[in-house]
């Protein structure tokens, strides 16, 4: 599967609300256990940029935070490349395109990387100020390692 | 959708294409509007009460977290809040800097809204990427449009989304000229795409409404200036004050149905900021490019119809490339970037223009430059009242259309103002109940 082209983790998340910074743990984790060649983007703002963030890569391995009604911490793995994500995953967004609408609309512009995989972790709480919860961090951690090994 | 009791009542579970989350509650009887509540639940002031006791420097950084679509609005009004409060002026090429990264806030989500949220309510698509399918040249515009604008934002910001070189004062580092006029080509081309998206709006379909708004926008002392870094607050019912009078000029209420406090301009009633205000109040002030493109768009003499602020957000983003190029031309890079201050103990007020309207943060420090207290007044707060009466007006004229057609239009609405609900405070529900 490798194959050539740019090689994406992609951790979505705001900081400053609690478990919502879990893709942004990932990235982080993602960086201090380096990944051959693997480029590591931390993505704090609107999901559309998602489209220009992964032009020209051949696979990417996105992170975000979900709230499904899962145990926190709980990890969700997804193959957005084969087809959109489940609604029971596609929200909540705070955003007015959120992760899989912009994932859509990659698909409809014919601007999805070629494998694209989506690990969503159940987070618990979203406060304003809030730290992310040791669930969401133990999830982080084990995300990151493999998404690396995807990325291999 | 009827029920047993003669009650008709139409849900959305989310109204899609806002930024935050929500709800719209609209109720009838026969064709007679009985009330209309916008409803936002998601408590937004956590942010005030957790600058308190922080260093006044962090107040750009943490309040830029309040949005990830207009972060630059909040690091500038935070930031000339504490220069209010520190005594110090931030000018020449520092202001030249902040109005800059300012517009490239403008472009990236304006076009944001007018391509991706908003024209696919006039164009009949249930969202962008439905309209991406048949319209890709019109969503691949705006897609370079915001990335150019978060390009610009990255280059004078340190990154696109809250940026990291702002600082009271001004900048930790000033951009190098070069690395601006690497985006003259790109500003350019763009800035031809923005003209002609200004004809494409123009000749969208409009529902009628006009409405006798009270309009509310800054308006900068430098005559040539549009609004956008900074001014006195105006309005079309003679309003002329600095940031500080806010507080007199305007006040917050609570309202039982929502999270964000309404606003209303004190003695009188609720107001309209944004791009209308901004438009009607100083389209003289606008590039020749953009008035003209703006004439042409039949809007020239002004415009008093909500639906088409998309026309004005397209002159807008027009405008923004403009300046933006003069901006660049005028630039040097300045020995220092950033004014120096010490720590005193006061109060400070600042204001600009999100590209959704009056940004207003009200700070006290103390003498070690410790937040004592915070006051944030986003443009959507402001506005909910606006929204509901447009949204009770609009209802009123048209009960008689069909449901379906009828929580279109409303959302619509809604959407004409880009509400960011997750500034003023989450999921947009709508119900429509007819009794």
């Amino acid at each position: 599967m490798n194959s050539g082209g740019r090689r994406l983790l992609i951790g979505l998340g705001n900081p400053l609300r609690g478990d919502d910074a879990a893709g942004l743990l990932v990235a982080r984790e993602a960086r201090r256990r380096g990944g051959d060649g693997v480029e590591v983007i931390e993505l704090e703002g609107e999901p559309v940029d998602l489209i220009e963030a992964w032009q020209g890569a051949a696979r990417a391995v996105l992170a975000d935070a979900v709230a499904s009604g899962a145990q926190a911490g709980a990890v969700h793995r997804l193959d957005a490349a084969a087809g959109p994500l489940p609604a029971t995953l596609a929200g909540p967004s705070t955003h007015a395109l959120g992760l899989a609408e912009a994932i859509e609309l990659g698909r409809a512009l014919g601007r999805l990387p070629g494998e694209l995989v989506v690990y969503g972790i159940e987070g618990e709480r979203f406060e304003t100020g809030a730290e992310p919860s040791l669930a969401v961090r133990a999830a982080a951690a084990e995300v990151a390692a493999a998404a690396l090994d995807e990325l291999r | 959708m009827s029920e047993g009791n003669g009650t008709r009542r139409i849900e959305t579970p989310a109204l899609a294409r806002v930024e935050g989350e929500g709800a719209m509650h609209v109720r009838l009887r026969g064709e007679e509007v009985l009330g209309v509540e916008l409803r936002i639940y998601e408590p937004p002031r956590f942010f005030e009460a957790l600058l308190r006791g922080r260093a006044l420097t962090e107040a750009p950084d943490i309040t830029a977290r309040i949005c990830g679509i207009c972060p630059v609005a909040y690091q500038t009004s935070a930031c000339q809040a504490m220069e209010d409060a520190l005594g110090i002026e931030v000018e020449g090429q520092l202001r030249t800097l902040r109005r800059l990264l300012y517009c490239g806030e403008w472009i990236q989500s304006h076009a944001l809204h007018l391509y991706l949220l908003h024209a696919p309510d006039f164009l009949g698509f249930e969202s962008g990427f439905a309209m991406a399918a048949e319209h890709g040249e019109v969503v691949e515009r705006g897609l370079r449009a915001k990335k150019v604008g978060n390009r610009l934002i990255e280059a004078v910001g340190g990154r696109s989304v809250h940026p990291i070189n702002v600082r009271v004062g001004g900048f930790h580092r000033a951009p190098e000229r070069r690395a601006l006029e690497e985006l003259r080509e790109e500003l350019e081309r763009c800035r031809e795409e923005a003209l002609a998206t200004v004809r494409f709006t123009a000749g969208l379909e409009f529902p009628e409404l006009e409405r006798p708004y009270e309009l509310v926008c800054l308006r900068p002392e430098e005559a040539a200036d549009y609004p956008i870094d900074r001014g006195r607050i105006v309005s079309s019912a003679g309003i002329d004050v600095a940031a500080a009078e806010f507080g007199a000029t305007f006040e917050e209420q609570q309202v039982p149905h929502s999270t964000a406090l309404h606003a209303r301009v004190r003695g009188r009633g609720a107001y309209l900021t944004g791009p209308l205000a901004r438009f009607n109040l100083n389209r003289e002030r606008l590039s020749p490019l953009a008035r003209e493109a703006a004439e042409e768009a039949g809007i020239g003499a002004g415009c008093a119809n909500p639906f088409r602020s998309i026309v004005v957000r397209a002159v807008e983003i027009l405008y923004a490339f403009d300046e933006a190029l003069r901006l660049i031309d005028a630039y040097e890079r300045p020995k220092r970037p950033a004014v120096a201050w010490e720590p005193r103990a006061g109060v400070g007020h600042g204001v600009s223009e999100a590209p959704r309207g009056l940004l207003y943060h009200r700070y006290e420090i103390d003498d070690e430059g410790r937040i004592v207290s915070a006051w944030i007044v986003p443009p959507t707060s402001q506005n909910q009242r606006s929204i509901e009466e447009d949204l009770f007006e609009f209802v009123a004229a048209h009960a008689a259309l069909p449901d379906d057609e009828l929580r279109h239009r409303c959302e619509q609405t809604i959407r004409n103002y880009d509400p960011c609900i997750s500034c003023s405070t989450h999921f947009l529900r709508l119900e429509v109940e007819r009794g």
